[in-house]
């Protein structure tokens, strides 16, 4: 069992602080689902843990399995085990998708070591069959010309494909219509295990109406402000998120 | 899909390598040679003399090379439309032809030692034994090593350098030289001309299609040295060929100048597929001509690939000659800092219902530039014509620069033309996303790179196409330093 451990963590984008001192841990098994009103940071969040260079942490750490990881490049920390389900992945023009994670998968291997193309191809397709993705999906360019549950599905593809210890996946739903949010979140629940730690950031509480969650916080003003489990979400879906800005907005 | 899966294999180890000389860290070497020939520094009519009398050559070819360096001398440099970085060239400052002797091997065994390690090195005769029909290896200004395999030999191709064909070979050589290109058709084809040494000369008989590619290896080993090969491929009604040549140079302090000069002829019904992969160190100027006439019915089709070089202004053409003649540019260009690309296409229609193709993609990275120019000309008078321009541009940080100059000039109403043009960026956003799956930033820019030209590597023979995706990743992860 391995755990993500963000300790008080102050993220800014240029001078503008956008995460004011934020704490979770994340065990490998768990769901945690982050919720809040638009702006409040959670995109910032997750990205500035992925290590996207617009983002400069000022204060805190963030360790995965005991280690700090603030020190490595986006890529040693995806090769280390973390997985960022994109809002909005880019669009690789030429690059199929069997391409694009058979590159991947050939990053984590050692140097010197060769991909064995037939097993690659092999889980690649034991993968599809397990999400109920067709086959000729992965012929395509990398999200090019995708509709919006084609790109989330790829991204679960690939988070099936590269196995990551923990995901952090950004708004999972948005864009989705309600058949696309079922298919993309019974992927997830198929990925869902002791070996899995998933940290779920989404501004609808519907999303967890399918994948439900162990864990749920309240983001506000770049802090998590009340945790809670299921239960919180609902009370948030029924209320909304004004008594959130009212009851935290002078803290 | 099959096609994108090569592009993406790992690299073979190197014994695998059928294309050396591409990676140009494994170009960046020369050996010490004893050159029994040497023109010395500098151009005039001595050194034209003296290279035709170590050729031993006929008195009109001396003639020719004459007249060509007063051509030569008398036009004034390109630099109006051009980039004044040719200004930089000193031709004074050239060896115009060294050699060790004008008569090729016919076996590896016979060429000298110190010449043969280079090839070795190289991996050329390897990959003769592999996959082509003949191989041709020019070491400076001669071919070291020319061999053509029996079975195509028996079927009447001819495959020897230039050299030798005018020697042996007068009566079909001089009924097709100088006639596509005309000497004075710009001041670097009057420069080869005058001083053209090496290069290859190709018959291949009616009817006659050779199966596997012939292949011609360009190496530099000398400084100061330009190089200035002739090639002249001929394949007559019904006959097709494919010929690919590659190219390589040590890295000096000082520029290297290499101006060729290839003209292609398909006969009727003929079909001639012309590769180039160009990889010069990014000290050498290189600054070739070359086109095709199609006849009624032929196609020409070049591909054509610049990766090196510190300057390249490469225009390749087709002269659609005959009815029903087809002509293709397929042109890959990637420009890293310090280096200029600047490459086209030219599309001649001079007869009805002849077609043309013109895909052109280009990558600058840092400070790197590449240039498109085009010209398709379709005079008034002809009908049934198309012609297809796409030109696609891709920059790699923001200090590159990309230009494109698409001339069309098409008279008439009987005609066709499409012309396309993008620029697209590798944003932040891509690599980060890349990055993010675990790639390094080197590997995440040459997968986009590989994606941008993945349409164009796939016509590529598959021996090609995996050697350009390794040099790509080569020269990105050298652009992330």
């Amino acid at each position: 069992m391995s755990s993500l451990v963000i300790q008080d963590l102050h993220v800014a984008i240029g001078e503008k602080e956008i995460v004011k001192g934020l704490s979770l841990t994340i065990n490998s098994g768990e769901v945690h689902a982050v919720m809040g009103p638009n702006g409040t940071g959670k995109s910032t969040l997750a990205k500035a843990i992925a290590g996207h260079p617009d983002y400069t942490i000022t204060q805190g750490d963030v360790l995965m399995g005991g280690e700090s990881i603030l020190n490595q490049e986006a890529d040693e920390r995806a090769r280390a085990g973390l997985f960022l389900a994109f809002q909005y992945p880019s669009e690789i023009p030429g690059v199929s998708i069997a391409n694009f994670l058979r590159a991947a998968v050939q990053a984590r291997l050692a140097e010197g070591e060769e991909l064995d193309a037939t097993a690659y191809y092999k889980r690649l397709y034991a993968k599809m069959d397990l999400l109920k993705i067709d086959r000729k999906f992965t012929a395509r360019s990398v999200n090019e010309g995708f509709s919006g549950g084609e790109k989330k599905r790829c991204e679960i593809l690939q988070m099936a494909m590269l196995e990551p210890q923990f995901s952090l996946m950004d708004e999972t739903d948005s864009g989705l219509d309600i058949d696309a949010l079922r298919i993309v979140a019974e992927g997830v629940n198929t990925l869902r295990g002791p070996n899995l730690g998933i940290l779920m950031i989404t501004h609808y509480q519907r999303l967890l109406d399918y994948i439900i969650p162990d864990f749920v916080h309240v983001m506000y003003d770049g802090r998590i402000v009340k945790s809670g489990d299921k239960s919180l979400a609902l009370e948030l879906e029924a209320k909304g998120y004004d008594w959130v800005k009212k009851e935290f907005a002078a803290a | 899909m099959a096609n994108i899966e090569t592009l993406v294999s790992e690299p073979e180890p190197a014994t695998e390598n059928p294309v050396s000389g591409i990676d140009q860290s494994r170009g960046d070497f020369s050996y010490d040679v004893k050159y029994a020939f040497d023109a010395g520094t500098g151009l005039n009519a001595a050194t034209v003399d003296y290279i035709s009398s170590v050729k031993k050559e006929a008195p009109w070819i001396r003639e020719f090379r004459h007249k060509a360096l007063k051509i030569f001398e008398s036009k004034p440099m390109p630099t109006h439309w051009a980039t004044k970085d040719l200004e930089n060239i000193d031709f004074s400052k050239i060896r115009y032809y060294l050699s060790q002797g004008q008569k090729p091997k016919r076996t590896w065994d016979e060429v000298p030692d110190d010449i043969k390690k280079t090839f070795e090195r190289l991996g050329i005769p390897e990959q003769e034994r592999k996959f082509l029909a003949g191989v041709e290896a020019q070491f400076d200004s001669e071919a070291a090593y020319s061999n053509i395999k029996d079975i195509v030999a028996k079927q009447g191709v001819i495959f020897v350098n230039s050299t030798e064909g005018l020697r042996e070979h007068p009566e079909i050589f001089r009924k097709f030289f100088g006639k596509v290109i005309p000497t004075g058709d710009n001041k670097f084809s009057a420069l080869n001309s005058a001083v053209f040494s090496g290069g290859s000369f190709i018959y291949v008989p009616k009817g006659v299609k050779v199966a596997q590619p012939l292949q011609a290896y360009f190496r530099i080993n000398a400084e100061n040295f330009g190089q200035f090969e002739r090639t002249l491929i001929i394949a007559d009604e019904g006959a097709e060929v494919t010929y690919m040549e590659g190219c390589t140079a040590p890295k000096f302090s000082t520029s290297t100048l290499h101006s060729a000069v290839v003209e292609l002829v398909a006969l009727k019904g003929a079909k001639i597929q012309y590769i180039t992969v160009q990889n010069w160190a990014n000290n050498v100027f290189n600054l070739v001509t070359k086109r095709g006439v199609a006849h009624e019915e032929a196609e020409i089709k070049w591909i054509d690939c610049n990766i090196g070089s510190r300057l390249t202004m490469k225009y390749p053409g087709v002269v659609l000659k005959g009815r029903k003649a087809r002509g293709e540019v397929i042109s890959i260009a990637l420009a890293n800092d310090g280096q200029h690309q600047d490459t086209g296409a030219k599309m001649i229609h001079a007869a009805d219902e002849t077609t043309s193709n013109i895909v052109a993609k280009s990558i600058s990275v840092g400070q790197g530039r590449s240039t498109y120019r085009g010209v398709v000309h379709i005079p008034k008078h002809l009908k049934g014509c198309k012609n297809n321009t796409e030109c696609d541009a891709l920059l790699i940080n923001s200090n590159s620069r990309t230009d494109t100059y698409p001339a069309i000039s098409v008279r008439g109403d009987r005609n066709y033309v499409q012309h396309e043009a993008s620029v697209s960026r590798v944003n932040e956003e891509m690599i980060f996303y890349m990055q993010q799956r675990g790639l390094t930033e080197g590997q995440a820019m040459s997968l986009a790179v590989n994606g941008f030209i993945n349409d164009l590597a796939r016509q590529f023979p598959m021996e090609y196409s995996v050697e350009l995706k390794r040099l790509i990743d080569l020269e990105m992860e050298g652009s992330v330093g």
